[in-house]
């Protein structure tokens, strides 16, 4: 009790080394810990929403960057394919089509353009509001909602492309009608619009004043300064319209979701030709392979976490070891005074005990903290 | 109190050697140590309390024979029956002065911290003129009060034997007179013997008596 009362003074009153000592100590045990608690969740996370995604289909080119972007709507994205490639799939009557457009981003989150199929191929359900009817309007995932406190009858911005390009990408407002339930997957992170409204926002589609006029007298008029419309509503929705042949409108990636097994063979079969711009691709095999080199390089990490934490320890030692050093006279006094032989050792012994304590409680609850907000720390991670 | 005879030390590979052919101290006795430096005063403190051990001859302090006690009885002893005051004041600094006087009590072997204890480390802070700086560490407190902490520390467990080297040295003359009249004072209440190496010669008619290692001559004074 003594040495505790004195090994718990001396640690308040050297209270930044004590801190410090504390902190090191945390993270040495919680690093390898939080490490293994995100590797397992991103590869539980990764494999899960992989294997529930039978095809996609994309440009020819990284696989996994298809998969990537397609399948959990990160940076990485491959090149454009055309709506053709979708209707191939709707024509050849073996899968559902689903068509993602990824190419926008608002507030830090990824613009998914779709269509209705996608919320009930993926099981998304609406915790509050309405699904998508017209064009212009926006569903929220569950942790983009949360983050921008937006909700129903909200409005999100698409951010340009280009700040500089007059030809290129002008923001649209977007009118927010409902908000996910959360799932712990790229979809709470990712802005849900029709496809058609993503092909706005690309410039495709657009809507503006007449550019022929009558005025009252009946004068016909044509204005070449007309403007458009950055925001869609009820009284201008009549004027967007879209240019160009429908089937070379852009398209990240469509989703394929056979109708049975040999549908998927037939389907797969029809994309093998090198020569042909289109592939397919099964997310699930190529997630298992980019898993597997994860793995691989975790181990990596942890041999070098495992060295530094012994590095860490080996400094830990040698400032206990100097802080007792400087002690020294006090160690000659409290011997003086009769402290037993093994007092001292004890007081080093409850120092070391107090610091592995706290170092220990503050490991746990970081390792807590990531265990309870695992799955939006890995959902995070994914859309990164 | 203290009864020696034929007392001699060596340290190891030094020419230096203690010989005391005889030493008596009696209960309540106030006696100087005065000398040359490396003659062997603090050498003959730490033999007194314990903390070295004798080449040869008898040392009884206390009526404990220290030459027939194991290493774990001499802490005990010591613990129990000394009271050490330290020019350097030796207070640790992470603790407050009152934890300070308190300290025998955390680290003495046999010891153990009780509510007695505690009210007799605030009357003695008390009577020292500290009752005002308990809550202070020794890095706020000036050398005088620093060494009145000391004093109360040492007389805290009550010992037989109060050792104190140097315990002015680092005073001011002032303070130095303040500061050995409370030793004194304090160490009378207790009926405890001091035992004093100083350097300071006029302190030395303050003493019982005074052994000067120079000459290992005795002077019997009248306090």
């Amino acid at each position: 009790m003594n040495a505790l009362f004195l090994a718990f003074a001396h640690l308040r009153w050297t209270w930044a080394r004590s801190l410090i000592l504390t902190l090191v100590g945390a993270m040495i045990l919680a690093v390898p810990l939080v490490t293994q608690t995100l590797l397992r969740g991103s590869e539980d996370a990764l494999t899960r929403r992989a294997e529930a995604t039978p095809l996609v289909l994309g440009a020819r080119g990284s696989q996994l960057d298809l998969v990537m972007g397609a399948v959990y709507f990160s940076e990485d994205r491959s090149q454009p394919i055309t709506r053709a490639a979708e209707d191939a799939v709707w024509d050849s009557g073996l899968a559902l089509p689903i068509p993602l457009n990824t190419a926008f981003q608002t507030n830090g989150a990824r613009i998914v353009g779709t269509s209705l199929d996608y919320f009930d191929f993926r099981g998304l359900t609406l915790a509050k509001g309405r699904q998508l009817a017209i064009l212009g309007e926006a569903v929220l995932g569950a942790g983009v909602a949360e983050r921008l406190a937006l909700g129903p009858g909200d409005t999100v911005v698409s951010a340009p492309e280009n700040l500089f390009d007059l030809d290129g990408v002008y923001p649209l407002e977007l009118q927010i009608t409902g908000v996910l339930d959360a799932t712990g997957t790229p979809d709470d992170e990712a802005v849900f619009t029709d496809v058609k409204t993503s092909w706005v926002i690309a410039g495709i589609g657009h809507g503006h004043d007449d550019v022929v006029t009558a005025d009252a007298e009946g004068n016909i008029t044509a204005n070449a300064a007309i403007t458009e419309f950055q925001r869609i509503t009820p009284e201008n929705i009549d004027s967007f319209h879209f240019h160009g042949d429908a089937a070379d409108y852009p398209l990240s990636a469509v989703i394929v979701a056979p109708y049975d097994t040999r549908s998927g063979t037939i389907l797969r079969g029809r994309y093998l030709d090198p020569e042909n711009p289109v592939q397919i691709t099964d997310p699930s095999k190529i997630i298992a392979g980019l898993v597997d080199r994860i793995f691989r390089i975790a181990a990596l990490l942890d041999a070098v976490t495992v060295i530094i934490g012994i590095a860490a320890l080996g400094a830990i030692g040698l400032s206990l070891f100097l802080a007792w050093s400087l002690r020294a006279p006090e160690m000659m006094t409290a011997r003086r005074l009769g402290a037993g032989r093994f007092t001292i050792l004890r007081l080093a012994c409850a120092e070391i005990v107090i610091l592995l304590g706290c170092a220990v409680v503050l490991a746990a609850a970081i390792v807590f903290a990531v265990n309870e907000n695992g799955t939006a720390l890995v959902a995070w991670l994914l859309a990164l | 109190m203290i009864h020696a005879r034929d007392l001699t030390f060596a340290y190891p590979r030094a020419s230096f050697s203690l010989n005391i052919p005889e030493l008596e101290v009696a209960k309540g006795e106030r006696v100087g140590i005065i000398g040359p430096s490396g003659t062997g005063k603090t050498t003959l403190l730490n033999l007194v309390a314990g903390l070295m051990q004798p080449a040869s001859g008898s040392l009884t302090v206390a009526e404990h024979d220290l030459t027939a006690l194991d290493d774990a009885a001499r802490r005990r002893f010591r613990a129990a029956q000394i009271g050490f005051i330290f020019q350097n004041f030796a207070l640790v600094d992470y603790l407050n002065a009152f934890e300070n006087i308190l300290y025998p009590y955390r680290v003495g072997l046999g010891l153990s911290l009780d509510r007695d204890a505690r009210d007799r480390a605030q009357m003695l802070a008390e009577t020292c003129g500290i009752g005002h700086r308990l809550k202070s560490h020794p890095n706020a407190m000036s050398g005088g009060e620093q060494q009145r902490v000391a004093i109360c520390r040492a007389l805290v467990t009550q010992p037989g034997l109060i050792l104190a080297d140097e315990a002015t040295g680092n005073l001011d003359p002032e303070t130095k007179e303040i500061i050995l009249n409370l030793l004194f004072a304090r160490a009378a209440d207790h009926g405890a013997t001091v035992l004093a190496v100083t350097h300071d010669h006029d302190l030395l008619p303050r003493f019982d008596r005074v052994i000067d290692f120079a000459t290992l001559r005795q002077k019997e004074q009248t306090s």
